[in-house]
């Protein structure tokens, strides 16, 4: 017997009653979800600015090389989605669009064709995520109804800069993956 | 491993064992804080149980339907027994690709199979990529804290270690400052790996998918950048569907740090064009641990730690002193099942004050299982730890009057105990503490005089 | 108030050895609040110290016991939420007597409840000008739940507070840690005693921090522990069961 079937048969042989598996019922809420969002990224550590600011922001931060996989923010871009992740190392900031974001945590739905590149969000020294305002859905529950089976390869909820409490406890933003979230609502 | 012995040593530091305490209970509290923001926060805490227990009823049924779905998405799925056949598998993929250098996020599955001793004993550099995670590896330890691994360490220890292996500033222990080297180091550690391996947090029978959480975006860095990504999952992280996820991504996060959601929530579904994920399903004691029913839930447990922090013993004993991959209240149960004897003073290291088990995400019922264990080990250890337990479980009461009193009036007041009863307990308890003062009557002898 | 029938006293073997006043105390509030309270002669230890220590199967004496000593009453009474929780959830089943165990395990209740849920006393008039801190042990506060949780998402209750708050004059003194525990647990007070020490020692500065005057609380356990360390290290601070404070104000 291979270990897939003596696993499966151990479990098998175990007298187990029967357990239903619980209804989801509706936990989505009233408010002003965009109030909310900010509220909750501002508590992740990311921060909202408006699509205006971001050429000031390249500009003060000295950012050298730049991305840009959405169209309107294309003239804000220098340089190419790569073949290669490896190549991105050396991004300073990357522009993307997200599908929508969830009021209570803040978090973005992305999927492969956000991306470009799998590695993209994480890599880059510092993102920018475009995000409808009209596309906020309360809370996880919503959010996954919203995702439904959908497919894709790969898909993140991505709700701030990388961050770490590793050291004491100490609160550092920019452990691995990108140094800051700016989300742009629109 | 002796807990009464590791903890008495843990506290001979009182400054540190002070600061480790606060520190753990500013996260309970943080987690404290942020659950009752959450108004339909129980009622979560009910779902995640029931899904928890509808898989446990139909584990078999949720693998296969995973394993089907996972290979339709071009995902390799494996399935190991134990610990060795899970790091076998682990070595024939590194040695397929020629590949002598990993990258790995933080799994407690991979810290419970001992991967790492493993692997570079077969000549692979393994790099923990989770700060925490590689600040221990650097000094030989395994972590501490299922989320915080290096939780026991203060800064400066951590600025000499970072010193030594990587050149920072001799005495600079700005987090901030010794974050960013580590940033710059394992950079090129990313930049040059092949294969990464990452642990699961959640498998979803319906899509074939599993979900992996970080927020400081190790474990993406890793495998987004490799070739080749091994997953590894003990087969209780199954759950039936997606929307579940939204279930356990509310409460995961917020039970563990205090925050609303984990930075990056990453589901891997199919692998990248030109690109491999390979999962490894690990039983390792897991069936057996489903045998048992009276301990079967401890299998909810989705890894926050939230027990750890809330643990008045955890806090003040520190996770090493528990001498087990996972420790705190959920080791406890856990780790006995693994080897009782080994780990018999475990289920003991408690008030059976059931914090642990109002804080569970999953209402596993933690402490009841610890005074459950207790009732196992004492069986397995029969008679002879019998007397030498017993008479100090009696010595508590029955022995500091038994110091003062009469032997006629302690066979009175404990007649139905057995007369085994040693005085060992009583120097224990007069150590740092005094006995109380002896009154004249008891209330016995009082209500005798006083009424009818 | 409605008529409370016979009540069956259960005073902790260790409360009759050493706290004789807490069980009087106990005894005469309950009179004091109109119930007929006999405190049968013939009980024992409950048999938690050995459950507790992994010998819950040598306790069906101990439990057959307590059945037949309590049988007649209509409510059982006792002034610790430590044994009654040991009552209603570790008692090994004994043969014979499942239905009887059963009643019993319904009809037994940890003092400050019994006023509360049982008599339905709101509040107690009297005076107690004093600083007090109150020390939720842990069987009361998450085995019975005589308090809300403060890990548990739920309306804030507490039902000796509820007791003691009416009181004239009475301070009722926020703790930093409201709940956590003392670290006596029984055989653990012993089996793990730096812990135990340490964990009480931490109680102690956070009532002594807020300048607690009196520490009080529903089990003996703790309190017995928690004095003998202040004590052994001089602090200053005076220690009574809520049966003490309740029946004394009273009067």
């Amino acid at each position: 017997m291979n270990s897939r079937e003596h696993i499966l048969s151990k479990i098998k042989a175990i007298p187990r009653d029967e357990k239903p598996l619980p209804k989801i019922p509706d936990f989505s809420f009233e408010g002003d979800l965009a109030e909310k969002f900010t509220q909750s990224i501002q508590f992740n550590k990311g921060e909202i600015v408006g699509a205006g600011d971001l050429a000031g922001i390249i500009a003060q931060n000295k950012f050298k090389k730049i991305l840009s996989l959405v169209s309107s923010f294309e003239a804000l871009a220098n340089t190419e989605l790569p073949a290669d992740s490896h190549q991105l190392k050396d991004l300073d900031l990357a522009i993307i669009e997200g599908q929508f974001g969830v009021a209570e945590n803040a978090a973005i739905w992305l999927t492969d064709e956000n991306m470009g590149l799998r590695a993209l969000p994480f890599i880059t020294e510092h993102l920018v995520i475009v995000l409808k305002k009209n596309s906020l859905v309360t809370n996880m529950h919503e959010a996954y109804k919203k995702i439904s089976l959908a497919h894709s390869g790969f898909g993140l909820f991505i709700a701030g800069p990388s961050k770490t409490a590793d050291i004491e406890q100490s609160l550092v933003i920019g452990a691995h993956g990108a140094k800051s979230l700016r989300v742009v609502l629109m | 491993m002796n807990h009464p012995q590791e903890a008495t040593e843990f506290l001979k530091d009182a400054a540190n064992a002070k600061w480790h305490d606060d520190t753990l209970w500013f996260v309970r509290d943080k987690r404290d804080k942020v659950s009752k923001s959450v108004p339909e926060w129980e009622k979560l805490r009910n779902l995640a149980s029931d899904i928890k227990d509808n898989v446990l009823a139909n584990l078999e049924t949720y693998l296969v339907e995973f394993e089907k779905n996972a290979k339709a998405n071009n995902i390799h799925v494996h399935w190991a027994k134990d610990a060795a056949e899970h790091n076998q598998i682990v070595l024939g993929i590194l040695n397929e690709h020629r590949c002598k250098a990993i990258v790995k996020s933080k799994s407690i599955l991979t810290e419970e199979c001992h991967l790492n001793p493993f692997l570079e004993k077969n000549g692979v550099e393994v790099v923990d990529t989770d700060l925490g995670e590689r600040i221990v590896q650097f000094l030989n330890q395994p972590p501490s804290h299922i989320v915080l691994p290096a939780i026991h360490l203060k800064k400066m220890a951590i600025s000499d270690i970072f010193h030594e292996k990587l050149q920072t500033e001799k005495g600079n222990d700005d987090p901030y400052y010794l974050t960013q080297a580590a940033r710059k180091h394992l950079r090129e550690k990313f930049l040059a790996a092949k294969v990464a391996i990452t642990g699961v947090n959640f498998g979803v029978a319906e899509t074939g998918e599993f979900v992996v959480c970080t927020n400081e975006g190790n474990a993406d860095m890793g495998v987004h950048l490799a070739d080749v990504h091994i997953a590894c999952m003990g087969i209780e992280k199954i759950i039936p569907k997606r929307e579940h996820l939204g279930v356990f991504l509310r409460l995961l996060a917020r039970s563990a740090t205090g925050q609303s959601i984990t930075n990056y929530n990453s589901h891997f579904r199919s692998p990248s064009p030109g690109k491999e994920i390979h999962i490894v399903l690990v039983d390792n004691g897991r069936t057996e641990q489903l045998a048992r029913e009276k301990f079967r839930n401890s299998l909810k447990c989705i890894r926050c730690g939230a027990c750890m922090n809330t643990c008045p013993i955890y806090r003040r004993s520190g996770g090493f002193s528990y001498g087990s991959t996972v420790p705190g209240p959920i080791g406890s149960i856990l780790s006995p099942g693994i080897d009782l004897q080994k780990h018999s003073s475990l289920p003991f290291a408690s008030t059976l004050c059931g914090s642990c088990s109002d804080v569970c995400p999953v209402k596993i019922n933690i402490h009841e299982q610890l005074y459950e264990w207790r009732q196992e080990i004492t069986k397995a250890q029969g008679t002879n730890a019998k007397s030498i337990s017993m008479s100090i479980a009696n010595g508590i009461f029955a022995v500091p009057f038994a110091y003062k009193l009469s032997a006629s009036m302690m066979r009175g007041a404990l007649k139905i105990l057995p007369e085994s009863i040693t005085y060992s307990g009583l120097n224990t308890w007069g150590k740092q503490r005094d006995l109380p003062e002896l009154p004249k009557e008891t209330f016995k002898d009082w209500y005798k005089k006083n009424r009818k | 108030m409605p008529q409370v029938n016979k009540i069956g006293l259960f005073i902790p073997c260790y409360v009759d050895q050493f706290y004789p006043n807490v069980a009087i105390a106990t005894l005469e509030l309950l009179e004091k609040l109109g119930c007929e309270v006999v405190y049968p002669s013939g009980q024992t230890c409950c048999g938690q110290p050995m459950a507790n220590a992994g010998y819950e199967r040598d306790t069906v004496g101990t439990a057959k016991h307590f059945l037949k000593t309590f049988k007649d009453f209509d409510y059982i009474v006792a002034p610790s939420g430590s044994c009654v929780l040991h009552v209603k959830e570790h008692s090994p089943s004994v043969p014979g007597l499942e239905s009887e165990q059963q009643v019993t395990q319904h009809k037994i209740y940890e003092l400050t409840e019994f006023i509360t849920d049982v008599l339905k006393i709101d509040s107690i008039q009297g005076s107690y000008p004093h600083k007090v801190g109150y020390h939720a042990s842990c069987h009361g506060q998450r085995g019975l739940r005589l308090a809300s949780a403060s890990e548990l998402h739920e309306t804030p209750f507490n039902k000796a507070r509820q007791l003691l708050q009416q009181l004239e004059g009475l301070e009722w003194v926020e703790l930093t840690r409201k709940d956590e525990c003392c670290g006596f647990g029984g055989t653990f007070a012993v089996t793990e005693e730096a812990l135990s020490i340490q964990m009480g020692k931490d109680r102690l500065e956070d009532h002594i921090s807020h300048d607690v005057e009196i520490l009080t609380g529903g089990d003996m356990s703790c309190i017995m522990h928690l004095q003998g360390i202040a004590s052994r290290n001089k602090q200053n601070i005076q220690f009574k069961h809520i049966a003490e404070i309740l029946n004394e104000a009273i009067s």
